[in-house]
């Protein structure tokens, strides 16, 4: 039996007799390091994702204009965003940081990456759905054609961009946790340093843990967002 | 906006697509006079569609010229042009992101109307076209086919357009909810007079809405431009007498009510109001084995007779 010569966990007070056994899931290690740790790595990991998100949206959104209104730019575009998510994300840190650094700027570059994939294609796929008659109508009735995009075709595409939006930010918060490779930030950023530190197995659990709560949270929160912008989409579906 | 009804005329009006051999449509010329609803009819490929297009420039002339009120379509700013005037399609076209209210005040918006006006407008219209004034806030998808057809009416009729364009308007609807809102757009066209150009592959809707027809063949040449009457009783020509079909002694029959006929003295037998059409009469002559029907009036008292030498002389 391999007995402890001291505490082995990495952010140690007084051990309880829990962490110092490392068992399971230690309640108490997680009272006292929720505010010098746990709440920390979560908030920085809402700000690694909502700006990952953010800057991704607005990305594939110009790209997603570009590709709509001229047609042979979307294969291209669309190939480009292929290949940028097939990169393998620890391959891609480790590609980026001759360039800028051990910083949040090489994480937020490899986040924006993995979203642009799902939310370009989304957005073209969106647009391209709406129906030909809508848009022979709103021309027909004298829409502008920055009018038929904003009245017409933007809206009507926007179940399918939200749903695009769900995916990306889900998958952002799971990837993000790969962050801490490169940055102390964001809720991978306990997990690895529990993996160094013998395995502290209550860290790593509350830590994943968050993550996974973190996604379903904002995955939700989407779903209302969807709700509350397209409350018509539900009726269409039921047709 | 616009407001009245619009003379509208082709003038040679001409659409050909490079590299197809023929035109869509062909030095087509014809004078809708201001309210007054022109059929265009035909089979397919006739270029009935596409002569409609032409109107609201959705498709561009080749060559010719089309007039509304005397303008050309082409001295006009493209998208003033398109919002004075009307346009339903057969499948509708509603916006099912917009409520019904929304989707009526679409082209009165883009005239920058406000909320309570678009409200009120909303309101008339859909009781106009005899819908409940709570459709006002549902979806189109919560709308039967007719219900949603009645609003492309609703919507097209909002701006008050001098002028409607009508694309198959009712072909997608089954025949019994088709025969009524015929008869609720002609009761409808009584109250708002527009200036209408209705397409319809069926002769028999373009013979019971259509002041006048324009019969086009393939390759878009018009045939026949007349009054309904007129193309049942002179066809044209063989492909007119053709389309219109071999019951077409009938079809005439049936543009007549009794109370325009001259009626004989009052007599006994089967009773038939004289709001009534000849064909009408006929089929009941043909079932009761008679030969004089005896007519009534609103009341029903009997206010004369019609005899089967009256209606097939």
């Amino acid at each position: 039996m391999i007995v402890a010569t001291g505490p082995v966990i990495p952010n140690f007070g007084q051990g309880s007799s829990c962490e110092v056994n490392n068992g399971w899931f230690c309640t108490d290690w997680v009272s006292q390091h929720w505010h010098d740790t746990l709440q920390p790595a979560l908030i920085q990991h809402i700000e690694l994702t909502v700006i990952a998100v953010g800057i991704g949206f607005v990305l594939a959104f110009a790209l997603a204009l570009v590709g709509f209104r001229y047609r042979l730019l979307d294969p291209p575009i669309g190939l480009f965003s292929d290949f940028l998510y097939t990169i393998p994300s620890l391959a891609l840190f480790q590609l980026l940081i001759p360039i800028t650094g051990i910083s949040v700027t090489t994480v937020e570059i490899a986040l924006v990456s993995y979203t642009l994939l799902v939310l370009y294609r989304n957005m073209i796929e969106g647009l391209r759905n709406v129906p030909a008659e809508l848009v022979d109508v709103a021309r027909g009735s004298g829409f502008t054609r920055a009018q038929t995009f904003m009245r017409v075709e933007l809206p009507l595409a926007l179940p399918a961009i939200l749903a695009g939006l769900r995916i990306a930010t889900v998958s952002t918060i799971s990837i993000a946790t790969v962050a801490s490779f490169v940055i102390a930030k964001g809720l991978g950023s306990p997990i690895f340093v529990a993996l160094e530190q013998d395995v502290f197995k209550t860290e790593i659990f509350m830590a994943g843990g968050m993550a996974v709560a973190l996604a379903l949270v904002a995955d939700g929160l989407l779903v209302l967002l969807q709700r509350v912008l397209t409350p018509w989409a539900r009726l269409v579906r039921a047709t | 906006m616009p407001g009245q009804a619009a003379e509208l005329v082709f003038d040679e009006a001409t659409k050909e697509y490079a590299g197809r051999a023929g035109a869509a449509v062909d030095h087509l010329s014809l004078t809708v006079p201001a309210g007054e609803i022109c059929v265009l009819v035909g089979p397919s490929g006739g270029g009935k569609t596409t002569a409609l297009r032409l109107v609201n420039r959705l498709i561009s002339l080749t060559s010719g010229d089309i007039r509304i009120d005397g303008t050309s379509i082409l001295e006009q700013d493209l998208v003033e042009l398109r919002r004075g005037i009307g346009y339903v399609i057969q499948q509708v076209g509603l916006f099912p992101h917009m409520t019904v209210e929304a989707n009526i005040g679409t082209v009165p918006r883009l005239y920058g109307r406000s909320k309570p006006w678009i409200h009120t407008r909303s309101q008339e219209l859909l009781e106009l076209v005899g819908l409940d004034s709570s459709y006002a806030a549902r979806y189109p998808a919560q709308l039967s086919g007719g219900e949603r057809q009645r609003v492309g009416l609703a919507r097209a009729l909002a701006a008050d357009p001098p002028l409607m364009l009508m694309d198959e308007p009712f072909a997608a609807i089954d025949p019994i909810v088709r025969a009524r809102l015929q008869d609720e757009f002609l009761r409808l066209q009584q109250e708002v007079r527009k200036t209408v150009v209705f397409v319809t592959h069926d002769i028999d809707e373009a013979i019971k809405v259509g002041d006048r027809i324009a019969i086009l063949r393939p390759g878009g040449r018009l045939v026949q431009y007349d009054t309904p009457m007129t193309i049942l009783e002179h066809p044209k020509d063989d492909f007119v007498a053709e389309f219109v079909g071999v019951d077409r002694a009938l079809k005439a029959l049936a543009l007549h009510t009794l109370a325009e006929l001259e009626l004989g003295p009052p007599t006994d037998g089967p009773r038939v109001p004289r709001t009534a059409t000849a064909r009408d009469a006929l089929a009941l002559m043909i079932e009761k084995r008679v030969d004089a029907l005896a007519v009534t009036d609103d009341e029903g008292k009997v206010v004369g007779s019609i005899t089967r030498e009256v209606l097939v002389p």
